[in-house]
């Protein structure tokens, strides 16, 4: 079907043709309205989780601030989020680091197992969390690491790094080889070549794949709950906590303000795709 | 760098082969040695670094993450506890033929044994771990933990009175241990008090004791026994054997090496202590004996049970299947493997369960999944990036955001209900119950996967060309026809590729179903779960995982083969 | 002399006369207990006071409780233990000693005596269920229902039986996801009497019969697992009549002010206390002694039934016990122990339940689960 109708249409073809874009507008709606339910509900004036009368009839002092107030003063919120801030971070820059230099070497042509290499990468992304969480739970409490800042940022960092690879990988394919070699022709040494020529063309790889190594950290649930204790009890942590203990609408507005931190991400990620089709459209051939 | 050198030694290798087979000579490079030595090294060097590039990463993934998984396929085949904790036990009954109950012997070796184990307090380990296959022995072990210290009290009574210096810890060190270790434990103990006398912290360990050398062949079982005792109040209490009375399982010991051993042996014996044993010796026949069979139903009647007997028996091998049984709701009896019964089987159920529930969902993904990629694909540039947003914000969001919030919505008191309520589809008390069953785990997964399906779907179909359709079209097919053998066929490894995605994603969830899932949404993660952190049998939750493992790698095996993991993209 | 015990008596001498000698004490400590109200009480009761007194002392929390047998067995495997006090009902405490990984004490040793001279061991009596247990509170699982349910049409449950009446007070139940009270309910309105519940439900057909009983509601129940999701279930409305901690209901109904009334009839007394891990080492050892000293003595364990509804575990403690500390109402008659509210209470059973857990547990998640 093409997305405009054509004027010679039949009565037949025009039902399907806005039968199909109704159909269409509900499944976008499934997809959205979880979101757009939840937005509202954190600004209610009331400790409950369902829309009363007065927010349905938009009565200014049905809304309130108090759940963000409150996310903002209550202490076991501002620690988890503390340590959602000092675990994603760190998590990202381990997974990214190690996640180009080995998404470089893969790119190379002539890499022995390059298969088992790349399925092993990918594995963390594939293994149910709930073993990847029992197994790390079993094995760092072996080795001392269950329980601490490190056992989670390692964890984190190991779930990652698919990201980071196939996001790296993938702008590494589209790479023009010829640009290193002009470089190189050109007198410049492969440290200058690389910092100077290959490193800004990856660059938008690199950070996307970042931002998902982030976004995973930052919104994992069922590792840290395993492999952490009350010590890095992160924003997530402290969520599943809340929809299984105290149902707060706290919840619902720390979900908004992630859903605003999800909307810039995302926003980066796409200014960042425009701008590597727009540097790879540059370079010649 | 790499890439530059990477061009001019491919392209010099093609030149190369190309002169090779035009000369005969071999071709020589810039420095005078062979080209083709010149260019394998090359190679070689190539494959070098690009491996020191991925090295750290792999190490780091062997480390954090492969390394944890082999260590939980490890557990759920481990089973060392039950030769550590019953050493002598087990050894006993290798040639036991479960027809009676064990013999006098037998049950000695579970004497001494469970003396030592129920001062280290390990026993109760042991008996949860068996009572995972036949219930009731847990508190067998239990019980008999707290009277097993009773057990040779009356021959320990008997032998102090013929000679209070049994009571003497001294007369048994002088006994039982190495005269080495005797002045080791002497030379030790001076410069403990000499510390103590400058108040000077010590904090050097006693000696381990040693056994003397020949008493092992006198009194085997004594020497055994006192070995035990020795080694396990220096280790868990901190305490000396100079300093405490044995175990009264010592004296059980020492009273049946006396009837057993020929007494030709003993008068032989000239070691320290010979006249106290000798003495000892000549009247122990007289002593009053215990029926150890009779002590241990005493203390509590699992012992007198075949069962209890049989599993020690059939679980005394330091790896097992049992928890791969257990796993698929089998047993491992004496007589073979079983179906466990009805009433407990559950996880064959919960596996088929995940599975269903997977591919509904599955299902779901690809009816909602193909209208939108159909519609993204076939829009402008300019208006499928702006509808592309509306798939990806779902995706970027939180998964327990979206998990809280079909709670809200999918409530008996929530938004849908009352929304229905108003609309006057559903009476105020018949709301639908679309949370905590399988319609809430079904819905609130369907929602987070969509996106794994509309994206690979989305790429597939942006690389069909229109004139396919068009061309068929022209050509005499109706829409409908078109559609159904000219486009769709091309879309299907799309469908695939993201039909795997969500059922490997699908099969291993854990929060939704935990969350909204209630008693019949749950899948087999929240059972792997429970096993570790509730009920504590963490073989079997490493077997459940072990097997929900292998479903996995397998599904992602075939990805590989149908799709390529280089082909996964995101966003 | 045990090395142990000695390092006991030590600590025990220098609690007796703290100014007599200074102890190396660590200067922080975790302490885990469940989160929630019941933790907020034991914040306000025991720590800020503690912390005021030593303003160098970090006290850090851990909600870990409801996983500690699990994570301790963790600890005890990787040889790290990062605990130094945990809060466990008393059939946890039992198996975390009979496996060794809680600490055996002498009660008269390391905790204060009563004002008026009793020894700690007298004062606590029969609560003190394991070596290893220092009892704090008293607490019962009991049920409790939405007033004003318009389908009873005036009706209010009487007994808990109630539960298993749908006839009469229709609606969603919700009740915990696990055997335990569940089937000693369940034999009790089949007709079964008080004292010979763990007889029947030692039998195949006393089990059976549990079930048959539960089967009768299963459909209509939605089964938690975390004690505060049925005071949020009442409240909402999802439920109309459940069973949770009695501290749970009275934090719904008096501080929350939710349309619930309690159903005090055959609830389940348990106990809850520390334990404190085997293996600290000294400092850290000594520093929660001097806590836990402090933390269990009459008044203090008297103080946190001004913030929860949990007795005591204290005999003496028991005349201490005042008013609510923010709202100010007497919380004598909001204790499971209050005359008025036991008039018929269910014994929990630690040694039968040791005994059978694990396989009635199997069997009731199979039950469950198809």
């Amino acid at each position: 079907m093409d997305h405009k109708l054509p004027p010679y249409a039949t009565t037949g073809q025009r039902i399907w043709f806005y039968g199909f874009r109704v159909l269409c507008g509900l499944i976008f709606f499934f997809l959205m309205a979880p979101i757009l339910t939840i937005i509202p509900l954190s600004f209610n004036a009331e400790d409950f989780f369902t829309f009363t009368p007065g927010m349905l009839a938009f009565e200014p002092e049905a809304y309130s601030l108090k759940h963000y107030v409150d996310f903002f003063t209550n202490p076991d919120w501002q620690q988890a989020l503390r340590n959602s801030v000092l675990i994603a971070p760190m998590a990202t820059l381990l997974a990214v680091s190690l996640g180009t230099l080995a998404a470089i070497g893969l790119s190379q042509s002539h890499v022995p197992f390059k298969g088992t290499i790349m399925a092993i990468m990918i594995s963390p992304m594939i293994v149910p969390l709930i073993i990847s969480a029992a197994g790390m739970y079993f094995f760092y409490s072996r080795v001392g690491l269950q329980g601490t800042y490190w056992g989670v940022v390692l964890a984190h960092a190991a779930l990652g790094i698919p990201f980071v690879i196939i996001t790296v990988t993938a702008t590494l394919v589209g790479f023009d080889r010829s640009l290193t070699r002009a470089a190189a022709s050109l007198g410049a040494n492969p440290v200058t070549t690389f910092f100077r020529i290959q490193m800004p063309l990856i660059l938008p790889g690199v950070i996307s794949g970042g931002l998902f190594a982030f976004i995973t950290s930052f919104d994992e649930v069922v590792v840290v709950i395993f492999v952490g204790s009350a010590g890095q009890q992160t924003l997530p942590w402290q969520m599943f906590t809340g929809l299984r203990e105290q149902i707060s609408p706290t919840i619902l507005a720390v979900a908004t303000i992630l859903v605003v931190i999800s909307i810039l991400l995302l926003s980066v990620v796409e200014i960042l795709r425009r701008r590597s089709e727009r540097l790879r459209g540059m370079s010649p051939g | 760098m790499t890439d530059a050198a990477t061009g001019n030694i491919g392209r010099a290798a093609a030149d190369a082969r190309r002169a090779e087979a035009e000369q005969t000579g071999p071709v020589m490079a810039a420095d005078g040695r062979p080209l083709k030595q010149s260019l394998n090294r090359a190679l070689r060097a190539q494959k070098l670094r690009a491996l020191a590039l991925i090295a750290p990463l792999l190490l780091f993934l062997l480390v954090t993450f492969v390394a944890p998984i082999f260590d939980m396929l490890f557990r759920s085949v481990e089973n060392q506890i039950t030769s550590e904790t019953l050493p002598r036990t087990v050894v006993a009954l290798e040639d036991w033929d479960a027809q009676d109950l064990p013999s006098q012997d037998t049950f000695a070796a579970l004497a001494y044994d469970f003396m030592e184990a129920a001062e280290r307090r390990i026993h109760t380990r042991l008996g949860s771990r068996l009572n995972y296959e036949t219930t009731g022995i847990s508190s067998t072990f239990r019980r008999s933990g707290r009277g097993i210290d009773d057990l040779g009290e009356t021959q320990a009574e008997q032998f102090i009175d013929l000679n209070p210096q049994w009571e003497d810890p001294a007369a048994w060190v002088a006994l039982m241990a190495a005269p080495d270790w005797i002045a080791a434990q002497a030379d030790w103990a001076a410069r403990a008090d000499a510390a103590d006398a400058a108040d000077r912290p010590f904090d050097e360990a006693e000696p381990a004791f040693r056994l003397a050398g020949g008493i092992a062949a006198t009194l085997p079982e004594t020497a055994d026994a006192y070995r035990s005792f020795a080694t396990t109040i220096q280790q868990e209490d901190e305490d000396s054997p100079t300093a405490e009375e044995p175990w009264n399982t010592v004296y059980l010991a020492l009273y049946r090496d006396l009837l057993r051993q020929p007494a030709a042996t003993i008068a032989a014996y000239d070691g320290p202590q010979a006249a106290l044993v000798q003495e000892a010796a000549g009247v122990a026949a007289g002593f009053e004996a215990t029926d150890l069979p009779a002590f241990f139903i005493d203390m509590d009647d699992g012992w007198g049970d075949l069962k209890t007997w049989e599993t020690i028996q059939t679980f005394s091998d330091p790896y097992t299947a049992g928890y791969f049984l257990a796993a698929l709701d089998l047993q491992l009896t004496p007589q073979g493997i079983e179906m466990q019964p009805e009433e407990q089987q559950i996880y064959l159920m919960l596996f088929w369960r995940t599975i269903v529930l997977s591919l509904t969902i599955m299902g779901l993904c690809v009816l909602l999944g193909y209208p939108i990629a159909y519609l993204l694909s076939n829009l402008p540039m300019r208006t499928s990036n702006l509808l592309l947003i509306l798939v990806l914000l779902p995706f970027w969001t939180s998964l327990l955001v979206r998990t809280s919030a079909w709670k809200v919505l999918l409530q008996q008191q929530g938004v849908i209900n009352d929304t229905l309520v108003w609309l006057g589809l559903v009476a105020d008390d018949a709301r639908l119950a679309l949370i905590n069953n399988q319609v809430g785990t079904v819905i609130a997964m369907t929602h987070i996967l969509l996106p794994f399906m509309i994206l690979p779907l989305y790429s597939v179909m942006k690389t069909i060309p229109p004139s396919y359709v068009r061309a068929a079209k022209s050509l005499g097919a109706t829409n409908s026809t078109a559609f159904w053998r000219v486009y769709f066929p091309q879309s299907v490894p799309g469908i695939g590729a993201g039909c795997i995605l969500v059922f490997i994603l699908s099969i291993g969830y854990y929060i939704t179903p935990e969350l909204v899932g209630g008693r019949t949404g749950i899948f087999i993660s929240n059972r792997i779960a429970f096993h570790i952190s509730d009920s504590l049998n963490w073989g079997l939750a490493a077997a459940l995982g072990s097997i929900l493992l292998i479903l996995v790698l397998a599904l992602y095996w075939l990805y590989d083969r149908l799709v390529g993991i280089d082909n996964v993209k995101l966003g | 002399m045990k090395l142990k015990n000695l390092m006991l008596m030590t600590t025990a001498t220098a609690l007796a006369a703290p100014a007599a000698m200074a102890q190396d004490m660590a200067d922080s400590m975790t302490l885990v207990s469940w989160g929630g109200a019941y933790q907020t009480s034991q914040v306000r009761a025991y720590s800020d006071p503690y912390t005021a007194m030593n303003p160098d002392v970090e006290i850090v929390w851990d909600e870990s409780s409801p996983e500690a047998v699990a994570r301790l067995r963790a600890m005890e495997e990787a040889g790290n233990i990062t605990w130094d006090l945990v809060d466990v009902v008393g059939a946890d405490a039992i198996r975390l000693c009979d496996e060794g990984l809680a600490m055996e004490v002498d009660h008269d040793e390391i905790l204060a005596p009563a004002p008026d001279g009793t020894s700690a061991s007298d004062d606590f009596g029969d609560l003190i269920v394991s070596d290893c247990f220092i009892p704090q509170i008293v607490y019962s699982t009991t049920a409790a229902y939405r007033t004003g349910v318009e389908a009873w049409e005036g009706r209010t449950p009487e007994s808990i039986c109630a539960i298993f009446d749908t006839e009469n007070f229709p609606g969603t139940r919700t009740l915990e996801r696990r055997p335990i009270n569940n089937m000693e309910w369940a034999l009790l309105c089949d007709g079964v009497a008080m004292e010979d519940l763990y007889d029947v439900l030692e039998t195949e057909e006393g089990i059976d019969r549990a079930f048959a009983m539960l089967d009768t509601i299963k459909e209509d129940t939605i089964w938690w697992s975390a004690a505060a999701e049925p005071p949020q279930l009442l409240a909402d409305g999802e439920a109309v009549i459940g069973t949770s901690y009695n501290g749970r209901w009275f934090s719904a109904i008096e501080e929350q002010d939710q349309p619930i009334a309690m159903l005090w009839d055959a609830q389940v007394f348990d106990l809850d206390g520390w334990i404190i891990p085997e293996g600290l080492p000294e400092e850290r050892l000594n520093r929660v002694l001097d806590f836990v000293s402090f933390a269990t003595d009459t008044q203090r364990l008297a103080d946190q039934a001004a913030y929860i509804s949990y007795g005591p575990a204290r005999a003496s403690s028991a005349p201490l016990v005042g008013n609510h500390a923010d709202l100010g109402i007497p919380m004598g008659p909001h204790m499971p122990t209050d005359p008025a509210n036991s008039e018929r209470t269910i014994l929990f059973n630690y040694e039968w339940w040791a005994d059978y857990r694990d396989d009635l547990d199997a069997r009731f998640q199979a039950w469950l689960a198809r």
